[in-house]
């Protein structure tokens, strides 16, 4: 991912800080309205590392002018679109938000849909809903009428520069908004140019469908393996501290958005009307 | 155009190995803007400062490090980072398999397509196979120096391939609490399901533009021909008023709506 996108990205737990909502808004069915805000529903990767200085000192990026060299601050910089080779159209924030369409700046459902039929190749990134002081009712309205339907509504909305397709799923009383592509942001299988299909024998799919069920849970259990490099990479960092000879010690950070939030406990908080 | 594979591998189901091919099964169309240098409009370069000197770091002098705790860093040496890459394999092996609906989606993270690589018959045997018995087969495997775990489905007459987020990384709702507060009536359940019945529908993503993207596009054209229209501040409405009698004016206005259809 290019750094120049970065400002339209959907933020993550550590841009947030994490006890912050990352958005808070207003989800409407009907004439309904429901106040949320808007929370990451996944914590940051454990195994990120920081890029640090010959002395161990913590580094950032910074922007710089080309020919003087200059470091150059948020003010100095401004966000432009190449329409031809080396040409650009400058575009302001103030802009970007005056181009929102009016109806998409609350999480409108005007549609509801089986909650399984939507193909997963749509879904991006979650997000849990949590209601807003005095909307407690009308969140819990919305959440037990589409589990008992099984239903998933669908909206689009615009947040921070990006218009968003998402769909909310009810599980367990509690709202999960999940962002998904654009239909022409998704290949179908055509246009991948996969080759046509070749009739399979009947001997053969039958060996494939006893291998299925020789093999079938009820039940999903993440598989823990995706994290065993992670797990590596922790296991080698503690006994390299323990041998002290790779460890460095600077001034921890003053900024707060670095520390350490337990998005789990900033949930439940939420969920429980609490501050 | 066929789209270029970028990886190739062999699903591994017990015994039978079927060679594939890897296929994105998205394209981001985000609006990307570069940053630029608001006196000349030229484009910025990056580097890497000091966090408090703002001093120049060059390349060759950064180390990278894991916090461990607040201000205390274990440095990983690029051979440390080498030796943690997995071997590398082309196998992508399915383990078991699960009904169709049972992963939440909250899962997913990058779908590919998996093309037949060579022996076709197999490879569209085993779609035929997941398609008759609803299935979706775990499957994991190493792709650039990376572990993966992800799940396999057929589509339409295809296999697609989804990534898994890593579990440490996904909050699921079981981990949490239902929210507190005064319980819907009884009414205003029985009216509530009234309207989302009425909004109930298909799955149809052709339904769904990027407007704002459009939009953005649009502007971008007209500015560029010097006459970039002016633009309102968005106003943004609020109303609130007793959940039923909401309700009630919903349902209302969506009948009203119907007949006029």
């Amino acid at each position: 991912m290019p750094r120049t996108a970065r400002k339209q990205q959907p933020a993550t737990e550590e841009e947030t800080g994490g006890a912050r909502p990352f958005w808070s808004g207003t989800l409407t069915f009907g004439l309904v309205s429901v106040p949320v805000s808007l929370f990451p529903a996944t914590r940051g990767a454990r195994s990120s590392l920081r890029m640090l200085g010959p002395d161990g000192q913590p580094l950032s990026r910074r922007y710089y002018a080309e020919k003087s060299g200059k470091d150059l601050d948020a003010d100095e910089v401004v966000r432009g679109f190449e329409i031809d080779k080396n040409k650009f159209v400058t575009i302001t924030d103030e802009e970007l938000e005056r181009l929102e369409p009016e109806k998409t700046r609350d999480i409108n459902l005007t549609q509801f849909v089986p909650a399984d039929s939507i193909p997963p190749l749509y879904f991006e990134r979650g997000y849990f809903l949590t209601p807003a002081a005095g909307s407690q009712k009308a969140y819990k309205l919305l959440a037990e009428t589409m589990d008992k339907n099984s239903l998933a509504g669908i909206a689009t909305f615009v947040m921070r520069g990006k218009e968003y397709l998402v769909a909310i799923f009810s599980e367990k009383g509690i709202l999960r908004a999940e962002t998904m592509r654009f239909p022409d942001e998704v290949r179908s299988p055509a246009d991948v140019g996969l080759p046509k299909k070749k009739p399979a024998t009947a001997a053969t799919v039958k060996k494939f469908e006893r291998l299925i069920s020789s093999k079938s849970k009820k039940q999903f259990s993440p598989t823990k393996l995706a994290d065993k490099q992670t797990d590596d990479l922790l296991k080698l960092v503690k006994k390299k501290e323990k041998r002290r000879g790779n460890v460095v010690r600077v001034e921890p950070e003053a900024d707060t958005d670095n520390k350490v939030i337990d998005l789990v406990q900033v949930l439940k908080k939420s969920l429980a009307g609490k501050k | 155009m066929a789209a270029r594979a970028i990886w190739k591998g062999q699903l591994k189901l017990g015994t039978t190995k079927i060679p594939v091919k890897l296929y994105s099964a998205v394209q981001d169309k985000t609006v990307r803007f570069h940053i630029l240098d608001d006196k000349n409009k030229a484009r910025v370069k990056q580097h890497m400062v000091d966090s408090d000197s703002g001093e120049e770091v060059p390349n060759e002098e950064i180390q990278k490090g894991y916090e461990v705790e607040p201000g205390k860093f274990v440095i990983l040496t690029e051979e440390d980072l080498e030796k943690l890459a997995p071997p590398p394999s082309r196998d992508i092996e399915v383990v078991e398999f699960v009904p169709q609906d049972e992963i939440s989606q909250q899962w997913y993270d990058r779908p590919y397509y998996l093309g037949p690589d060579d022996g076709e018959k197999e490879y569209f045997a085993l779609v035929d196979a997941l398609n008759k018995q609803e299935k979706e087969g775990i499957a994991h495997w190493v792709m650039r120096g990376k572990y993966y775990a992800g799940g396999l489905r057929p589509v339409d007459d295809y296999l697609l391939l989804s990534t898994f987020r890593d579990a440490k990384e996904v909050i699921l709702a079981d981990q949490l609490a239902k929210p507190t507060g005064a319980a819907p009536t009884q009414k205003e359940l029985a009216m509530a399901k009234q309207l989302v019945e009425m909004l109930k529908g298909e799955f149809n993503p052709k339904d769904y533009k990027d407007e704002y993207r459009q939009r953005v596009m649009e502007f971008i054209e007209k500015k560029a021909k010097g006459h970039a229209p002016r633009l309102k501040p968005v106003k943004t409405k609020r109303q609130t008023a007793a959940l039923d009698n909401v309700l009630a004016k919903s349902i209302a206005a969506l009948k009203k709506e119907k007949r006029a259809a």
